[in-house]
């Protein structure tokens, strides 16, 4: 175990570093990072159900979109979630994504591979096509802008201060993801995608595993969208389109699935290349497709991966070190 | 050295330093930082070049220069979207310390930028998005925020009546499904029916459509004209798909329906179709045949309503800063002094009430031939009636205006559909 601590310290170093590096940066950087930190939590919520689950779902824009939209309409008709309440706003928010992932769960569940991420991805365009055609409650294509932060005692206008409270959030989701894929049943979890005909030989109920699984994604997912309503400042159809959906599965692709901080760090290559190259030159999507294809190509583990193959060149050069396995990302239990 | 010369030196040296920062120092002063957001990738890229080029054009024919300040311009690529928006003019306004930014395409992208113009306090031109309630029920809400170009039913208030007049008694509109839609086909609506007209169906299909097919049989047989709405491609496959059904009675088109974005592209089938605008490039002024040529001659096309709208803007803001004495007067100040120009622009006469502009409405037709000297024969919107002074509250006074409910898939209702 003590290489899984080193794991946790160098993240641990990262982040202390993370927090003290970009509030000392230029206000746009801390505008990217907040919204990179935002995406990341998403990420990491699909990461429970790609990485994790074997479950590649292609919906998740729906729980993140709910969680935004409940904000807005929250904030902006019934004036909740501007004072204290906000904490309530979370916790609905957290909780209509889980319902959300309840009811699609059933519908969805009981796929696998290319037919779950067909039935995800329907669902997903269903949230979209209500956002768009609800106008009385969502304002349609025109969305809701949410013009006010919540105010407890802390002034999340100013960006430095949001920062840290979106980051706070990170934390708290980073370690209860992490708290719950070393626990028994994340172990399951990573069980049942490695081979899940064993998993049930063995008496698991893997649907259920699944179920919980797809509920517990969902309810982070409605955490970010919570987040990004007020980071954005506007929630819109856009918000619940596919392409977020897409974003965060090549953000965890990107970073290496079944890594958990591989989600964050492909947010923050992806916000970082299409948000900030792309104030600098023309052709910043060339640079984000390069990048997704190489991955895909020499990095099928992600960037997560790159120390594994390094250590694996190593031991191929060395000829009197004994070969090192190729790392697993979570061990099988059998 | 000796102490003497060294002496000497030093009020040289002094001289020098306050040459120095006396030429430094006004230059600076004088600095306008303007940023720009249009989409420069996907699909709405092409738009987003006219609207840059419109507004460079104006920038280059005056030495970079706005009411004697010099402009920093930057421009950043949104892609079309409302989110990518927000970062973007936060950007201009963080790192680029933009005193104003302008532009955005879609109205959903103008919903999106005015509030970023309230928490960052810096002024939003909207050169381009329409969204009815950012100068009507909404204003109050965006203090910063200006418009020089038009809302979406400035233009289709007069061509309601119009179509009215010419004694069109029944219409079908058909329109793209979103809030610039909705809001097109109502103050089209609103105007032919209070004339009495009637509006007898609304078809939606949805914003991107372009296969026609399954809503031209529902077109219904007793009315006079169809009134149709379209946005980019879709503009320029209804009425071809329409006639060679072979439709043979008046199409009458919203601004975007026909513009001179669209009308290079689209065949003889468009002849004779009618529809509004504050612009056409066909307008037989001087001033509008001397901006489509240098225009063309430049950029290697007819100007469309992007174009003018944002070299315009650049107009707008010229003639504010030379009433501003030449230095930008933060944003409440520069408002006030935009809302009272009054400007001889491309497109006619303009002035401003309630942050937006009062202008010509021109009901144009769709006609082939030579124009402004140009050899070949070519389809341009031809001005067949001019209504002048156009305000957004159209002739109904803005307090009874204001009462009713914003324009929407349901407002105003289909009291003749069945």
């Amino acid at each position: 175990m003590t290489s899984q601590k080193i794991k946790i310290l160098m993240v641990a170093v990262v982040l202390a570093a993370l927090a003290y590096i970009v509030p000392n940066s230029s206000s746009f950087v801390v505008l990217l990072a907040t919204r990179a930190l935002v995406f990341a939590i998403l990420a990491m919520s699909l990461d429970i159900l790609l990485g994790f689950t074997g479950l590649p779902s292609l919906g998740q824009a729906a729980y993140f979109g709910v969680g935004a939209y409940l904000t807005a309409i929250l904030a902006t008709k019934f004036h909740i979630g501007l004072g204290w309440d906000f904490w309530l706003v979370v916790i609905y928010g957290m909780l209509i994504g889980a319902a959300l992932a309840a009811l699609f769960g059933l519908f969805a569940i009981r796929a696998s591979g290319v037919y779950f991420l067909m039935i995800t991805l329907a669902l997903g365009q269903c949230v979209w096509g209500l956002a768009y055609r609800w106008n009385s409650l969502t304002g349609g294509d025109n969305g809701i802008s949410v013009t006010a932060r919540p105010a407890f005692g802390l002034d999340l206008t100013n960006e430095r201060t949001f920062f840290f409270l979106v980051f706070a959030f990170f934390i708290f989701t980073l370690i209860s993801l992490y708290v719950l894929v070393q626990s028994p049943f994340g172990r399951s979890l990573a069980g049942i995608r490695e081979r899940e005909l064993r998993m049930q030989i063995l008496g698991y109920n893997t649907w259920l595993h699944k179920y919980i699984a797809f509920i517990i994604a969902g309810a982070f997912g409605g955490l970010s969208g919570v987040l990004w309503a007020h980071t954005n400042g506007l929630v819109s159809p856009e918000t619940v389109v596919l392409t977020t959906s897409v974003d965060a599965l090549l953000m965890v692709v990107l970073g290496g699935a079944g890594t958990l901080v591989g989600g964050a760090i492909g947010s923050a290559i992806v916000f970082g290349l299409r948000e900030y190259l792309s104030t600098l030159v023309p052709w910043w999507q060339y640079v984000l497709g390069g990048v997704y294809v190489l991955t895909i190509l020499y990095l099928p583990t992600g960037l997560m991966g790159i120390p594994a193959r390094i250590r694996q060149a190593r031991g191929a050069s060395d000829k009197t070190a004994k070969p090192a396995a190729p790392e697993k990302l979570a061990p099988t239990p059998s | 050295m000796t102490r003497t010369s060294r002496k000497r030196l030093v009020p040289i040296l002094l001289g020098g330093l306050v040459l120095g920062l006396s030429m430094n120092a006004p230059a600076k002063a004088e600095e306008l930082r303007i940023g720009f957001i249009a989409p420069l990738t996907g699909i709405f890229a092409q738009i987003g070049k006219d609207m840059t080029n419109g507004f460079q054009m104006y920038l280059d024919e005056h030495g970079n220069k706005l009411g004697g300040a010099t402009v920093k311009f930057v421009v950043e690529d949104d892609a079309g979207k409302a989110d990518a928006a927000v970062t973007k003019a936060k950007k201009l306004v963080l790192s680029d310390k933009a005193q104003m930014f302008i532009g955005g395409l879609l109205a959903s992208t103008g919903y999106a930028l005015a509030p970023v113009s309230n928490s960052e306090k810096t002024l939003y031109i909207a050169s381009i998005p329409a969204a009815d309630d950012l100068t009507q029920r909404q204003a109050s809400k965006y203090p910063y925020f200006f418009r020089t170009t038009w809302t979406s039913s400035q233009p289709h208030h007069p061509l309601g009546k119009w179509a009215c007049e010419q004694g069109h008694k029944k219409v079908v509109t058909i329109a793209a499904d979103y809030a610039f839609g909705y809001e097109v086909v109502g103050g089209f609506q609103k105007a032919f029916e209070d004339c009495g007209g009637k509006v007898i169906q609304k078809l939606w299909p949805r914003l991107g459509e372009k296969d026609f097919g399954p809503f031209i049989p529902q077109i219904k047989g007793d009315a006079d004209a169809v009134f149709s709405l379209m946005v980019g491609p879709m503009a320029l496959q209804f009425p071809k798909q329409l006639r060679q059904s072979g439709y043979k009675k008046p199409i009458i088109g919203g601004g975007t329906s026909y513009d001179e974005f669209i009308l290079p592209n689209m065949g003889d089938f468009a002849i004779g179709d009618v529809s509004a605008l504050q612009y056409s490039a066909a307008i037989e002024t001087p001033k509008n045949e001397a901006f489509v040529k240098a225009y063309r001659k430049k950029y290697g096309k007819v100007p469309s309503y992007y174009s003018e709208a944002n070299y315009t803007t650049a107009q707008v803001i010229d003639e504010a800063m030379k009433k501003a004495g030449g230095k930008y007067p933060g944003p409440e100040k520069f408002v006030a002094i935009m809302g009272g120009l009054k400007i001889d622009a491309v497109r006619g006469p303009v002035h401003f009430e309630d942050r937006n502009p009062v202008q010509n409405i021109y009901i144009k037709k769709v006609e082939k031939k030579k124009m402004f000297g140009y050899p070949k024969a070519e389809l341009w919107n031809v001005i067949i009636k001019t209504y002048p002074n156009v305000s957004q509250y159209w002739t109904y006074g803005k307090d009874k205006f204001l009462k009713q409910p914003v324009y929407s898939r349901t407002y105003p209702p289909c009291k003749n559909c069945e």
